[in-house]
């Protein structure tokens, strides 16, 4: 009735399967993967997609509602909605992969070292227990208030709040691979704890790795954006969908496109990634698929 | 009769380790609260500009600034200083705001009314909207209501806070006129005054908590769907509601109570966005103000706050699993 509604697929019969058959399997997953290739053409190709200077201002023609002149409208100063959305794809999605790149590298290295040293483990595992007792955006919140508004800091402070929770995902995955009979095998044959982490470890914590990686893609979009939008993340001379929300939370009541526009483009993209992230789950890990 | 002072024994011995394990899991939250405290008091440490110069005001003289900074100990070692601060904090002395010059303890309580109205309610609207919905997904898994329900899950997922929020005011406010934009009214000037301004904020801030919830549910439904005891339950001739809820239910709820837990860091992350968006003069609203204008200490005070009050919930949380699981060893 319940537990065989998803078939376990192992990952190596989905790597021999047809494109065509990966479709029909994860028809939401690749639609997730379309539209972010979409959100990267968009932003990789953002001078040529008829935008103007995201910054150039026209007072005269402010507050332009969408329309053939501006197809998104214009904001209080003149500037043109259109291109400022268009350019901040480039800032969402470089916040986005740079803190998942980041947080699952030093979460990575955190957790491997942690599951193979009893004393640093102790150490950095109360460590760790004590930033995720800060909530995440209160957190890069507190972390931004210490520096000036640069999109280098608010990648910084997000990955900081991000860490904690990689770490522990690593550790435990680093934890349970220990007792496995292959790494006594290993540790038997007389191979060294550098090798054995490096060679047998490793390479097993990549699929739940990758998979945690397109999520926190996913959440650093959506704090960037919160961060952007309380005013304490990325300065205002950069065209990020939080920042141009900001700017129009005054005026909704009479311009709410300022607000639903870019707030359409992040969600689509938030979504994207995350259907992404689902879709990779079930693909390289059922288990996990099965469970969630 | 030696039976019974068994039992008794056995009893004892129940409640001694219960105990026992109580005191354990409130021992194991003074280091976590530690890290908290440390990072939180290297905020003020760290942060550029001297609190000296800024309490003394733009007139006053390197003396007057030197003297501020002997009176406020910021000559003292580092060590000292966290040790000195640290007792205060004990004490219930969060320091004093910059920009207001009142105690941020005072500040803190004048605020956490409308934040503790907020997350009582959305946590009331998530609870009886997203385990039903788990529930029923879990039941009918694989069928169009369950993939209906997943699907709202990952939408609540994706969409941030403050996009509900503009969305819901738009939808309710602007197009409906049904309830009012923006505001705040106390619960103490009367329910029917206080629901209509807190209906929308709850459902803003409760959207990806039910999504999570729901979410949890179903998975730790099917988990426990697919066991011996749920076959054994309905041949028994039970009903499905009496299976679900009184056998399936009952044992999936120490995950789902988890998530819940750790839930509610998401919660006080949308309370920050969800007081911005419609004014309301809580905590969150509080955090940003102290953020824009750079006030340290109140940053400090409510980072603790929020912080300690989701540890405090969790450390609930895990002490009420020895009640609803008996199967947990303590």
């Amino acid at each position: 009735m319940t537990a065989t509604i998803y078939d376990e697929a192992p990952a190596a019969v989905l790597a021999r399967a047809s494109l065509r058959e990966v479709v029909r399997r994860h028809p939401t997953a690749i639609a997730g993967t379309v539209l972010l290739l979409f959100m990267v053409a968009i932003a990789i190709l953002a001078p040529y997609l008829g935008t103007i200077d995201p910054q150039a201002i026209y007072p005269i023609r402010r507050l332009r509602p969408p329309g053939a002149d501006h197809w998104f409208g214009t904001d209080s100063i003149g500037r043109d909605i259109y291109s400022r959305v268009i350019f901040g794809t480039r800032v969402s999605l470089a916040v986005g992969l740079s803190v998942a790149l980041l947080s699952t590298a030093a979460g990575l290295v955190i957790g491997l070292v942690s599951g193979f040293n009893r004393l640093v483990d102790a150490v950095l595992m109360r460590v760790m227990d004590g930033l995720m007792a800060i909530p995440p955006i209160l957190l890069a919140i507190a972390l931004m208030a210490l520096t000036k508004a640069s999109i280098e800091n608010v990648i910084l402070a997000i990955t900081v709040a991000e860490v904690p929770r990689v770490s522990r995902l690593v550790r435990s995955v680093v934890l349970s691979l220990r007792e496995q009979p292959f790494v006594e095998a290993a540790r038997a044959a007389g191979t060294r704890s550098g090798r054995i982490l490096v060679r047998h470890i490793l390479p097993n914590t990549l699929t739940p790795l990758i998979v945690q990686a397109t999520y926190i893609c996913a959440s650093a979009i959506i704090i960037e954006a919160i961060l952007s939008f309380l005013g304490a993340g990325t300065p205002p001379n950069i065209p990020s969908w939080g920042n141009i929300i900001a700017e129009g939370r005054t005026l909704f009541l009479v311009a709410a496109y300022l607000i639903l526009i870019p707030g359409i483009f992040l969600s689509i993209t938030v979504l994207a990634v995350n259907l992404m992230g689902d879709g990779l789950r079930d693909a390289l890990d059922p288990r996990l698929a099965r469970r969630m | 009769m030696f039976a019974l002072v068994l039992r008794n024994l056995k009893t004892e011995q129940r409640v001694a380790l219960l105990f026992a394990y109580i005191v354990r899991r409130i021992l194991a939250t003074i280091p976590v609260m530690g890290v908290v405290a440390i990072f939180v008091f290297s905020l003020l440490y760290l942060s550029p500009g001297d609190p000296a110069a800024v309490i003394a005001g733009d007139h006053a003289s390197a003396q007057d600034v030197e003297r501020i900074r002997e009176q406020l100990g910021l000559n003292e070692p580092f060590l000292t200083r966290f040790g000195t601060w640290l007792w205060n904090v004990i004490r219930g002395d969060l320091g004093t705001s910059i920009f207001a010059s009142l105690p941020v303890s005072h500040m803190i309580l004048q605020r956490v009314e409308p934040t503790i109205a907020l997350t009582v309610c959305s946590m009331l609207v998530t609870l009886a909207v997203a385990i039903p919905m788990g529930v029923i997904a879990a039941w009918n898994a694989g069928t169009w209501i369950d993939r209906l329900v997943m699907a709202f899950a990952v939408f609540g997922f994706s969409f941030p806070t403050f996009v509900i929020a503009y969305l819901l005011i738009f939808a309710l406010s602007m197009w409906a006129n049904l309830l009012p934009v923006q505001g705040y009214v106390s619960i103490t000037r009367g329910l029917w005054e206080f629901l209509p301004h807190v209906i929308m904020p709850s459902l803003t801030l409760g959207i990806v908590f039910i999504a999570l919830i729901a979410r949890m549910t179903r998975a730790s439904m099917l988990e426990v769907l697919s066991q011996d005891y749920i076959r054994t339950a309905q041949s028994k001739g039970l009903s499905t509601v009496q299976v679900l809820l009184g056998h399936a239910l009952k044992n999936a709820s120490v995950p789902i109570v988890t998530t819940i837990g750790l839930g509610i860091a998401l919660l006080i992350s949308g309370v920050v966005v969800t007081e911005t968006v419609f004014a309301i003069p809580g905590l969150g609203r509080l955090t940003v103000d102290a953020i824009l204008t750079r006030d340290y200490p109140v940053i400090q005070g409510v980072v603790l706050v929020f912080s300690a009050s989701y540890v405090l919930v969790n450390l609930v949380i895990d002490i009420s699993y020895t009640f609803l699981d008996p199967r947990i060893r303590y």
